[in-house]
C-alpha cells in the first residue's frame, strides 16, 4: 500500500555504506597480484574476521527475510535452523574436517574431492556447485528486488542492477578478501541495523512475556487471525522441543521428532555447512591450521544468537497482529493498486446487498480469501468512509498472508527517517554479503575446478588471475539474468531448486565416508552420490504432502511429489523434505559402501595422507593455550547449545 | 593483507553515528516524527551507540597499528 518516503539522512547513510565497501575494494587492489590472491585470499585472513565473514556470507537476504517469515509461521521452533540444523555441523566442520580441507592444500572443496577420490566426483561436484550458486544467487536477488518495489516502491530494475553494480566493483577490485572483508563490515551493519527494530518491537508488544502470552493465546485459536487452520497446545509457537516431542500433528510445523534431529539436525546440516563452498571457502582463506579450524567456531556464537535478530521479528509480527490496538497485520499478498480502486468501488456498489451476497462480491473483486466477518462490517460503514479508509478496511480483511514482508513491515513500522536508513542498508548489506559469497565461490570452483582443470590447463598464473575476474563479470551477469528468469518463471524455478535439493541431499555421506574410510574407492563415491540423487528423485515421485490431496485421493501438484504414485504421506512440506533427505543419505551412504567394498582401491595409503583421518598425523593442540584448542572451544559451544535448547524446550 | 579490516569499519559506523547523532538532535522536538519508534528519540540513543562502536573500533585498529605487526602464532609456519 502507502510506500515509504527516504530522507535525505536515510540515503546518507545507505551512500555512506556503498563508500566504505567500494573503498575496501580499492584500498585491496593493490595486494591483488596473482589468482590465488585474488581468488582464496592467499591464505593470510586472522580467524576473527573469516569467522564473521563465514556467518556473513551465510546470512542472505533471504535468510533474513526467510527466517522472520518462519518465526511468525511456527515461532521459537524455527530456532531448531539453529540450534539443531547449524551449532553441531559447525563444530564437526571445525575439529574434524577442517584439518583435511586446509591440511590437503586444496583451493576448493571440488578439489578436495579429486584428490581423495578421482575426476569424476570432482567434475560432478564443481558442476553442480558452480550451476547452483549462480541459481541460488538469482533466486535471492529477485527476491530482494521484488520485495524492495512492492514494500518501498523502489525500481525493480535500478535496484537489481545498483546492487550488483556494487558488488562487481569491490569483488573484481579486491577478490575474495575483499568480499570477506566486506562481509565482516556487513555483518557488523546487520546486527547494529536490525537490533534497534527488534527492541523497538518488543517493547510495543510488552516485552518477552506479554509476547509470548499473545502467542499462547493464538496458538490455541489461529483461526481467529486466520494464521492456521487448526489449534494448538498453548505452547506451540512459544516452545521449541515440547510441540515436538507431541508428533507432527501438534506443530506448526508438521514434523517428527526423527525428522528433525536426523534429516535437518545430521544429513541437511552438515551437508550444507561441511560441504558447501561457500561457507568453507572463508576458512580456507585462513591465515593458518588453527586459525581455520577456529573460523566455524568464532563463526558459531553469533549464529548461536542470531534468532534473537532473525526468529524474533516474526513472533513480535504474530503477537503486534493479534492486538487490535497496535494497527498492524501481518501483511496481504501483494496487490496493485487497481485491484484495491475496484474493489472499493465494489464495496460502495454492495452496501445494499444482503451478507454473504456482498461479502461474496467483495472477495471475488479482491480474488483473495477474506475474512467475512470484516468484509460485514465494512460493508455497513462504507457510505461513511473516505476511499482512502475503505480501501485500508479491505487491505486489513484480507485473510492471507505474505509472511515474507514481515521484517520490512516491522522496519516500516518503527523506523522514523534516519533510523529507516539504517535499517534498509543493513537489509542491502545482507544481500550484498550473500552475493558476494556466491560470486567468490562461483570463480574459484569455475576457474579451478572447471577452467584450469578441463578447460585450458598448463596456462600461466596470470592466465587464470585474469579468467578469475573475467568469470566474476560473466558470474555477476549470469546472476542477473537469473534473477530475471526468477521473476519471469517461477515454476521453472521451483523446478530447479528442487532438483538441486536432489542433488544436496547425499553430498555429506560422500564426504564422511571418504575422510573417515580409507576404503572408500572413487567409483564407490561417484556412483554413490549418483544412486543417492536418483533415491531422492523416486522418493520425492512417490511421496507427497496430506494437502497436495484432493478428497478423492489425487495428487493436486506434482511439484509436490506423489507424480508417480503416493507411497507414504507426510503432514508438511518441511516433513517430506527433511525425510527426503534422510533417504538420499541412507542410500548414498549404503550404495558408496557396497561398491567400495566391490571395487579396487585406486589410491593408496600414502596419497590419501592429509585426506583421510586414520591415515593422517593428528594435530598437536596442546602447544596451543586450552581455551584457543577447537575441541576445548566446540565442546563449550555445544554446551551453550544445549542449555539454549534447555531453556527454550 | 595489508589492510586491517578495523578502519573502514570504525570510520564508516562513526561517520554514521555522527549524523545520526545530529540528526536526532535536530529532531528532538519532533514528537510527531518519533511517534513512530515508542517516543524514543532512536536516531540520537542509536547513533551514539554507532559512535561509540565506531570509536572503539578505530581505538583497537590504532592500537594494533601501533603495536606493529602481531607476533605471528606459534603454528603459523606455512603448511
Amino acid at each position: 500500500m502507502n510506500n515509504v518516503q527516504l530522507g535525505f539522512v536515510d540515503y546518507a547513510v545507505l551512500a555512506i555504506y556503498v563508500i566504505a565497501v567500494v573503498a575496501i575494494g580499492f584500498a585491496l587492489r593493490r595486494y591483488m597480484k596473482s589468482s590465488s590472491d585474488f581468488l582464496t585470499s592467499g591464505r593470510s585472513i586472522p580467524a576473527w574476521v573469516t569467522g564473521l565473514a563465514f556467518i556473513s556470507a551465510n546470512l542472505g537476504a533471504l535468510e533474513l527475510v526467510g527466517m522472520a517469515a518462519s518465526g511468525a509461521k511456527y515461532g521459537i521452533a524455527t530456532s531448531h535452523f539453529y540450534w539443531v540444523g547449524a551449532i553441531p555441523a559447525m563444530i564437526f566442520l571445525a575439529v574434524f574436517m577442517m584439518p583435511f580441507y586446509y591440511g590437503s592444500k586444496a583451493r576448493s572443496v571440488p578439489e578436495y574431492l579429486k584428490m581423495r577420490f578421482d575426476e569424476r566426483v570432482r567434475a560432478l561436484n564443481s558442476i553442480a556447485f558452480a550451476v547452483m550458486t549462480v541459481f541460488a544467487s538469482g533466486i535471492s536477488m529477485n527476491a530482494l528486488a521484488k520485495l524492495l518495489n512492492q514494500l518501498l516502491g523502489w525500481n525493480y530494475h535500478l535496484a537489481l542492477w545498483i546492487c550488483s553494480a556494487v558488488v562487481l566493483v569491490y569483488v573484481l577490485k579486491g577478490g575474495l578478501t575483499s568480499a570477506i572483508y566486506t562481509e565482516v563490515l556487513q555483518f557488523f551493519m546487520i546486527v547494529l541495523g536490525f537490533a534497534p527494530v527488534v527492541y523497538l518491537g518488543l517493547k510495543d508488544v510488552g516485552g518477552w512475556g506479554n509476547m509470548n502470552a499473545s502467542l499462547q493465546t493464538v496458538a490455541q485459536n489461529p483461526m481467529a487471525l486466520n494464521l492456521g487452520e487448526k489449534a494448538y497446545a498453548a505452547d506451540a509457537w512459544t516452545s521449541a522441543w515440547n510441540p515436538l516431542l507431541g508428533g507432527p500433528s501438534a506443530n506448526p510445523m508438521g514434523v517428527d521428532l526423527f525428522a528433525m534431529v536426523f534429516g535437518l539436525g545430521f544429513v541437511l546440516s552438515f551437508g550444507y555447512w561441511c560441504t558447501n563452498f561457500l561457507v568453507v571457502q572463508r576458512a580456507m582463506a585462513a591465515k593458518n591450521m588453527s586459525a581455520a579450524r577456529r573460523t566455524p567456531l568464532i563463526a558459531a556464537v553469533p549464529k548461536m544468537i542470531f534468532p534473537i535478530l532473525v526468529i524474533v521479528p516474526g513472533m513480535i509480527a504474530v503477537a503486534l497482529t493479534s492486538m487490535p490496538n497496535k494497527n498492524y497485520r501481518i501483511p496481504p499478498p501483494i496487490l496493485s493498486e487497481q485491484v484495491y480502486d475496484q474493489a472499493a468501488a465494489v464495496v460502495k456498489a454492495s452496501t445494499a446487498l444482503e451478507g454473504a451476497a456482498g461479502v461474496e462480491a467483495v472477495t471475488k473483486a479482491i480474488g483473495k480469501k477474506m475474512d467475512s466477518a470484516k468484509v460485514t462490517a465494512l460493508l455497513k460503514d462504507a457510505p461513511k468512509l473516505s476511499d482512502a479508509d475503505i480501501k485500508k478496511g479491505l487491505y486489513n480483511a484480507i485473510a492471507e498472508y505474505d509472511y515474507d514482508g514481515v521484517i520490512l513491515s516491522l522496519v516500516k513500522k518503527y523506523c522514523p527517517t534516519g533510523l529507516l536508513g539504517l535499517a534498509l542498508t543493513a537489509l542491502l548489506a545482507s544481500f550484498m554479503s550473500g552475493m558476494a559469497g556466491n560470486v567468490t565461490a562461483f570463480n574459484t570452483v569455475w576457474t579451478y575446478d572447471l577452467y584450469q582443470a578441463y578447460l585450458a590447463p598448463n596456462k600461466s598464473d596470470q592466465h587464470y588471475f585474469w579468467m578469475g575476474q573475467a568469470i566474476t563479470v560473466v558470474g555477476i551477469l549470469l546472476s542477473i539474468a537469473c534473477a530475471y528468469f526468477a521473476s519471469m518463471y517461477n515454476n521453472a524455478m521451483d523446478i530447479i531448486q528442487l532438483v538441486f535439493g536432489f542433488v544436496n541431499a547425499p553430498l555429506f555421506a560422500t564426504f564422511l565416508l571418504g575422510m573417515f574410510w580409507a576404503r572408500t574407492t572413487g567409483t564407490g563415491a561417484f556412483l554413490g552420490l549418483f544412486g543417492g540423487i536418483g533415491g531422492s528423485a523416486v522418493f520425492h515421485a512417490l511421496t507427497t504432502t496430506f494437502s497436495n490431496l484432493d478428497a478423492s485421493g489425487h495428487v493436486l501438484n506434482g511439484m509436490k511429489g506423489g507424480y508417480l504414485g503416493v507411497l507414504v504421506k507426510f503432514p508438511s512440506e518441511m516433513a517430506q523434505n527433511f525425510w527426503l533427505a534422510s533417504f538420499a543419505f541412507i542410500i548414498c551412504f549404503a550404495l558408496t559402501l557396497g561398491i567400495s567394498m566391490a571395487t579396487r582401491r585406486t589410491k593408496t595409503d600414502e596419497e590419501l595422507r592429509g585426506l583421510v583421518y586414520s591415515l593422517t598425523p593428528k594435530i598437536k593442540d596442546e602447544e596451543q593455550s586450552w581455551y584457543l584448542r577447537p575441541a576445548t572451544l566446540g565442546i563449550v559451544l555445544l554446551l551453550c547449545c544445549v542449555i539454549l535448547n534447555l531453556i527454550f524446550r | 593483507m595489508g589492510l586491517d579490516i578495523r578502519w573502514p569499519i570504525g570510520l564508516m559506523f562513526s561517520l554514521i553515528g555522527v549524523i545520526m547523532t545530529l540528526f536526532g538532535l535536530a529532531t528532538s522536538s519532533n514528537a510527531e516524527m518519533y511517534h513512530r519508534s515508542l517516543d524514543i528519540n532512536v536516531n540520537l540513543y542509536w547513533g551514539l551507540l554507532l559512535l561509540v562502536f565506531g570509536g572503539w573500533m578505530l581505538l583497537m585498529a590504532w592500537r594494533a597499528a601501533k603495536a606493529g605487526p602481531a607476533p605471528e602464532d606459534k603454528n603459523s609456519k606455512p603448511h
